[in-house]
């Protein structure tokens, strides 16, 4: 990687997108590095795109990532994780949640939603990854720990240990009591192992 | 909210530009604080919030917030108003004699440009209130220099006994990055002097403020060409040279390493010397400047040579994207395109839709069924009801408009529209904000307009801050909640012309909008039930479809609430011969909020409560709702 990381997390408002991108970069911080995260989020909290820009390195200047410069893309949905595959710089990878939010646009039937996102991305060239975060938040017994298992997932692609990315993750939830932080390692390791998982399967 | 313990001084923290500017009125001993939300300036109040020791409102609207700041600083108190770029055009008034009084105690007023529309009605350049109203401009770069700026203003503020514009960006206010802190000042005010001849604006005493005001130009100028905050950064390459402020600053950086730049972070009044100094240091020198050529234009009329919006985009953000391909052919370079392995997909759009439930749905589902209307909008988050299903609104111009547009287009209506009801549809706070005025000319040039007032206790868009509709302050205190209905009694509209209606209740509020748009008068229905978002709201149980009896019919999908989704398509001749296309649907039950809007115009009653197989947990806001 170059002197700059950029890691560009996508998904739909009300995800968790931004909060997943802070931790990124508070992890980044941790490890004495200078960060800038930003978002292009139009009105995001009512179901629109989403894209969260990373950079870090020991100096940031400008905070967006251009187009075809992505280090890592973290897709939150399977159709904005294509959405946005072109950001990624050759040979990049791209870690996708493949499950799928349709929005009015397509039930109304006036767009329709891709086939298949993940075999497009496929088929254009791009290194995906793709697991279902959502499934396995559920298995664990809590939706809302979709954004862990995201945090998982990316763990092992960052320039830093993983342990220091979930150290970051778990205190942020520290307060919420030793149950939750426990659920919480338990869905950052899932995320890990389905990455992995689907990365054997792959190779 | 609740006010918490600040970071010690000297920590190094993760902050947006809202934070930092958040932290440094704080810090600067400020007394008085005051807002109307509007993205992307909207967290700076609402952190400022937070802090203890001061005193932060949501006001009406920017003028009053500006207005109230005045009040504080005349009052020798250090004070501080925010808002975003279009707030300025309502504040301005204000603004545009207060320049002639000037402060006692320092004023800064921080304005957001949303560069880049992500949540805005229009693009503008605020610095140009820098040079309207002859007040001095800082424009940080990052998080850092909008919390040192923020200091060093209330500091130029009160050298000059002047008010100074923090002319700030959405890639300013909305970025995270490191920032430095410091320690709380003690700002002691140095009281309210009583003195008429600068205070009280009549001609005879604004005459002679004018002539000191324009001194004040030459003095501020001459203070902009020795400050700190505009510097000039020598380069070894030397055939452009740039001169930039604010995030094009960082870009310029980024894509140009070597080349000398003069970074202007006092840029108004602009420091000519320092720019003719730049120039005598590369062969061209381009101006950087996101969006309008404010600076290029005060050096073309200086004589200094330099190039800017000959070459550059006229609007949104100046990216290395954007800037390094212009300058390549300016030097006559090949253009080192981003190798782009592929090209952007071609895919849906996902456009910001109404939430799960929203009261707003039934209000844009009902006007979507009467035929007919003309309907004048405003800014909320009910200027979605211009997008899919619905299509029921017509006009979107600034706060406000919704109501002299409306009665404009009854006055004004040609003989093809002779026949049109015209509807206005507004928020409560937006009615509050400058709807209110709006309104009372109806009443009096007696309009023929039914006006919805949407009532859901907050402003929406912005993230469901409190206002003096829903009786809660900016700190969640009890405060007094204004009665929507008695107050457009007291605007003039006839009694018998209000009425209070649940958005939920269907047929009532078909039969009300259809009954008062045939009426010749000032009519105002109010819709009385609040955000989900906020705390008011109460999830009622969930609904699901049975699919057995939906027959695809497609009407629930009218109602456009986002946890119905299609499981399948079909088509169905009638025995008529037309051909109709069906959608059979599903309910995401996890995220349905058992509204019933979507139950009524469910022809089969294929839309009952969810009976779970096994409890379920609804999904928060907050959460993966995937």
């Amino acid at each position: 990687m170059t002197t700059v990381t950029n890691i560009l997390v996508v998904g739909i408002g009300g995800q968790g997108v931004m909060t997943a991108t802070e931790i990124l970069a508070e992890a980044a911080i941790a490890l004495g590095q200078d960060a800038k995260k930003t978002e292009v989020a139009g009105m995001a909290q009512r179901g629109g795109v989403v894209s969260s820009h990373l950079r870090f390195g020991p100096k940031v200047l400008s905070p967006q990532i251009a187009p075809g410069t992505a280090d890592v893309l973290l897709a939150f949905e399977a159709a904005e994780g294509l959405r946005w595959q072109h950001m990624l710089r050759p040979g990049a990878i791209a870690l996708v949640n493949d499950s799928r939010f349709v929005p009015p646009v397509v039930e109304l039937g006036l767009f329709d939603y891709p086939a298949d996102p993940v075999a497009e991305m496929k088929a254009a060239g791009t290194k995906v990854v793709a697991f279902d975060a959502t499934t396995i938040a559920q298995g664990l017994g809590d939706i809302r720990l979709g954004n862990t298992v995201m945090l998982g997932a990316i763990a092992d692609y960052l320039p830093f240990s993983a342990d220091d990315l979930l150290a970051c993750v778990l205190r942020r939830f520290q307060k919420k009591g030793e149950k939750v932080v426990e659920m919480n390692r338990l869905a950052f390791a899932a995320g890990r192992a389905a990455v992995g998982a689907a990365e054997a399967a792959v190779a | 909210m609740a006010a918490v313990m600040p970071a010690p001084a000297a920590s190094r923290v993760l902050l947006s530009g809202n934070e930092a500017v958040a932290r440094a009125v704080w810090e600067a001993g400020v007394k008085v604080a005051a807002a109307y939300p509007g993205t992307p300036s909207t967290e700076m109040l609402e952190v400022i919030s937070t802090y203890p020791d001061l005193y932060a409102e949501w006001s009406v609207n920017e003028k009053v917030s500006l207005e109230v700041a005045i009040g504080a600083a005349y009052a020798g108190s250090r004070a501080f108003c925010c808002m975003k770029h279009v707030g300025m055009n309502v504040a301005s008034d204000a603004l545009m004699t207060l320049t002639l009084t000037g402060v006692i105690g320092g004023l800064v007023i921080a304005i957001a440009d949303d560069v880049g529309l992500s949540s805005s009605q229009n693009e503008q350049d605020s610095r140009y209130w820098g040079r309207f109203a002859h007040v001095p401009v800082f424009e940080p770069a990052d998080s850092q220099e909008a919390y040192a700026m923020t200091l060093a203003a209330f500091e130029l503020s009160e050298k000059h006994q002047v008010p100074v514009i923090l002319r700030m960006t959405t890639r300013i206010n909305h970025v995270k990055a490191l920032v430095t802190v410091g320690e709380r000042q003690q700002y002691i005010g140095a009281g309210f002097k009583k003195d008429p001849s600068r205070f009280v604006m009549v001609p005879g005493n604004a005459g002679k403020r004018i002539p000191l005001m324009f001194q004040r130009d030459n003095t501020l100028r001459a203070e902009a060409e020795q400050s700190a905050w505009n510097v000039i950064e020598p380069g070894s390459d030397r055939r452009v040279g740039f001169i930039t402020s604010g995030p094009a600053y960082m870009h310029v950086r980024e894509s140009f390493p070597d080349a000398p730049v003069l970074k202007l972070g006092f840029s108004w009044p602009v420091p000519f010397d320092k720019c003719r100094e730049l120039a005598t240091m590369a062969d061209q020198i381009v101006v950087v400047e996101e969006v309008e050529p404010l600076v290029e234009t005060e050096l073309k009329a200086q004589g200094i040579k330099v190039i800017g919006k000959d070459i550059l985009p006229l609007q949104g953000e100046l990216a290395p994207p954007v800037i390094k391909p212009v300058i390549a052919r300016l030097l006559g370079e090949p253009v080192d395109e981003v190798p782009l392995r592929i090209k952007p997909a071609q895919i849906f759009p996902r456009p910001p839709t109404m939430c799960v439930a929203c009261p707003h749905l039934g209000v844009y589902y009902t006007l979507s069924q009467v035929r007919n209307l003309n309907i004048s909008g405003d800014i909320g988050c009910y200027t979605l009801g211009a997008g899919h299903p619905w299509q029921a609104m017509d006009t979107c111009v600034s706060m406000g408009a919704s109501m002299g547009v409306a009665l404009g287009m009854d006055k004004g209506r040609g003989e093809s529209d002779k026949d049109k009801r015209i509807v206005a549809v507004i928020g409560d706070s937006t009615f509050l904000h400058m709807g209110m005025q709006g309104l009372l000319d109806m009443v009096y040039n007696k309009a023929n307009v039914t006006v919805m007032l949407l009532d859901n206790r907050a402003v929406g868009m912005t993230g469901g801050q409190d206002n003096p509709g829903n009786g809660r302050d900016i700190y969640g205190d009890e405060a007094p909640r204004i009665d929507f209905a008695r107050l457009v009694e007291a605007l003039g509209v006839k009694k018998e012309r209000i009425h209070v209606v649940n958005p939920y209740e269907l047929p009532t509020l078909f039969r009300t909008i259809r009954d008062e748009v045939k009426v010749p008068d000032v009519s105002v229905i109010i819709t009385d039930q609040p955000c989900v978002l906020i705390k008011d709201y109460h999830k009622l149980k969930p609904y699901e479809v049975l699919d057995d009896k939906c027959t695809g019919c497609g009407n629930c999908l009218d109602v456009g609430c986002p946890a119905i989704h299609v499981t399948r398509r079909g088509k169905e001749v009638k025995p008529s011969g037309r051909e109709v296309n069906l959608a059979f649907v599903r309910i995401e039950s996890s995220v349905c909020t058992g509204c019933g809007l979507c139950v009524q115009p469910c022809a089969p009653d294929a839309i009952q409560h969810y009976a779970p197989v096994s409890p379920i947990k609804l999904v928060t806001r907050e959460g993966c709702s995937a």
